[in-house]
């Protein structure tokens, strides 16, 4: 057996089709596949070795459903057993009644009354099975309809960024401009505080989805939002 | 082999050299995936949307995802104005574009969804399926479908028993000689031909001849389409 070779470098932007090892010693993992003694990238991303396996971590791409992710969706349909959420993703969620709210929900009741069409629903997935129906539910810390504030859309794949080391990125917003923000993993978030620090803190959002790969990020959103609100914000010293 | 009466291409290019290259990736920010593929004066723009839920319903596949081609030249795009809409020459190029993706997107990953991509030409001078192609896969690697390996295509012919690489629109119309054009798609990686169409007479022992001397620009040009996508995430 021949021996094993990293054809690529680690953290490399690796393309579909491009040969990352050649030789039986690496395993392919998510985003790659096995083609005879070589390993072979199947999707834009970033390459990841971890260990003995190689996989890419997608860079650009729809949000594809994953069990435990928290995501806001919207209403698009009513059943008779629950709601069907847009999930800003090729496969729409259903939320089952039984997951909907903690009170009782009687036999032949309007459903309207707990959701209406075009609510936003902070939701959790339950289940994605092999056909990609997505279970959510909304019961849970956290997981609630929304009232008020305002939705943007944001790439599903810089969301981490938004969110920041534990929450360090997302909460500095928070802070600086007093807003309430939940940020899906489907890239959709909403913002809810006064109408001019809503914009503040949208355009901090966007900033930080531009400028994602730049190191330093934290400090600049920092500066922007205290030139932007005229507040000297403390300093956190944990990072 | 035998002496041609074409002996000399316009400016200067060799017989299987391709006119000057540009690839970009990311160029329709809206999409989920685009880019625009220039060679010579045939530029073509893919945008790919989806991933997404396919309506009518009838049309949705549980065990598979649908890819939907569509090659669209746009009104100013060549001397004669092109009228909009569908045409017959349209919905045949958007159909071998689709087959000629076919086999590399993982379409499997996507059941009951469908990946829609548009492919717009500003610019025609011959070469314009070729060019569609060559920015729809780049503009499906760049929206995060997975698959295989990229496709890259450029066009071979035969003029007078010379073989070229990507005529240009001249070549094509020449009438005083016999011209063969072959448009072909393959995948790099395995070498497996996607498209082969033919416009044009052609022998056997040339058509093969003609395949050979395309493989080597098919690499480069796939070697292109790579940088492009690379550097849309450099700096």
């Amino acid at each position: 057996m021949t021996d094993g070779k990293l054809v690529v470098k680690d953290k490399d932007i690796v393309v579909p089709g491009e040969v990352l090892a050649k030789g039986m010693n690496f395993l392919p993992g998510h985003g790659t596949y096995r083609n005879n003694d070589e390993i072979i990238a199947n999707r834009l991303g970033l390459l990841t070795v971890d260990g003995k396996v190689l996989k890419t971590v997608p860079l650009a791409g729809r949000y594809l459903p994953k069990k435990n992710d928290t995501i806001i969706g919207r209403v698009m349909d009513i059943l008779m057993s629950g709601w069907r959420l847009d999930i800003n993703s090729a496969y729409p969620a259903v939320l089952p009644l039984k997951d909907a709210t903690f009170s009782y929900i009687a036999k032949g009741a309007d459903l309207t009354k707990y959701f209406e069409l075009d609510d936003y629903v902070v939701v959790k997935i339950t289940n994605v099975t092999s056909q990609n129906l997505v279970d959510v539910t909304c019961k849970g810390q956290g997981l609630h309809k929304l009232r008020g504030g305002r939705i943007i859309q944001v790439n599903t794949h810089k969301v981490p960024r938004i969110i920041g080391k534990k929450g360090s990125m997302v909460s500095l917003i928070k802070k600086a401009t007093g807003c309430k923000i939940i940020v899906g993993q489907n890239g959709t978030a909403w913002i809810s505080g006064e109408p001019e620090m809503e914009v503040i803190a949208v355009n901090a959002i966007k900033m930080i989805e531009e400028q994602s790969h730049v190191s330093g990020l934290t400090d600049k959103v920092k500066d922007f939002l205290e030139k932007a609100t005229g507040k000297k914000l403390e300093v956190s010293e944990k990072e | 082999m035998m002496s041609s009466k074409y002996n000399k291409r316009a400016n200067n290019r060799g017989f299987e050299e391709s006119r000057p290259i540009e690839a970009r990736a990311g160029v329709i920010k809206k999409a989920d995936g685009s880019a625009m593929f220039r060679i010579g004066k045939t530029t073509a723009y893919a945008a790919v949307y989806g991933p997404r839920e396919l309506h009518p319903k009838h049309l949705q596949d549980p065990k598979t995802g649908v890819l939907r081609c569509n090659y669209n030249m746009l009104p100013f795009s060549a001397e004669e104005r092109v009228r909009p809409g569908p045409s017959r020459r349209s919905k045949e190029i958007s159909m071998v574009t689709e087959k000629a993706l076919l086999p590399v997107v993982n379409l499997e990953d996507y059941p009951n969804a469908v990946v829609d991509v548009f492919i717009e030409l500003t610019e025609t001078d011959a070469g314009s399926r070729c060019a569609g192609i060559c920015a729809a896969s780049m503009a499906l690697a760049d929206a995060g479908i997975t698959m295989k390996d990229m496709v890259s295509s450029v066009s071979v012919g035969v003029i007078d028993h010379q073989i070229v690489v990507d005529l240009d629109g001249e070549e094509e119309h020449i009438t005083d000689m016999d011209v063969a054009d072959i448009p072909l798609a393959m995948v790099p990686s395995t070498e497996e031909i996607t498209l082969l169409q033919m416009d044009g007479k052609v022998g056997k022992e040339e058509l093969l001849k003609a395949l050979e001397v395309a493989k080597p620009v098919l690499k480069r040009i796939a070697e292109l389409q790579r940088k492009a996508l690379k550097e849309k995430y450099k700096g």
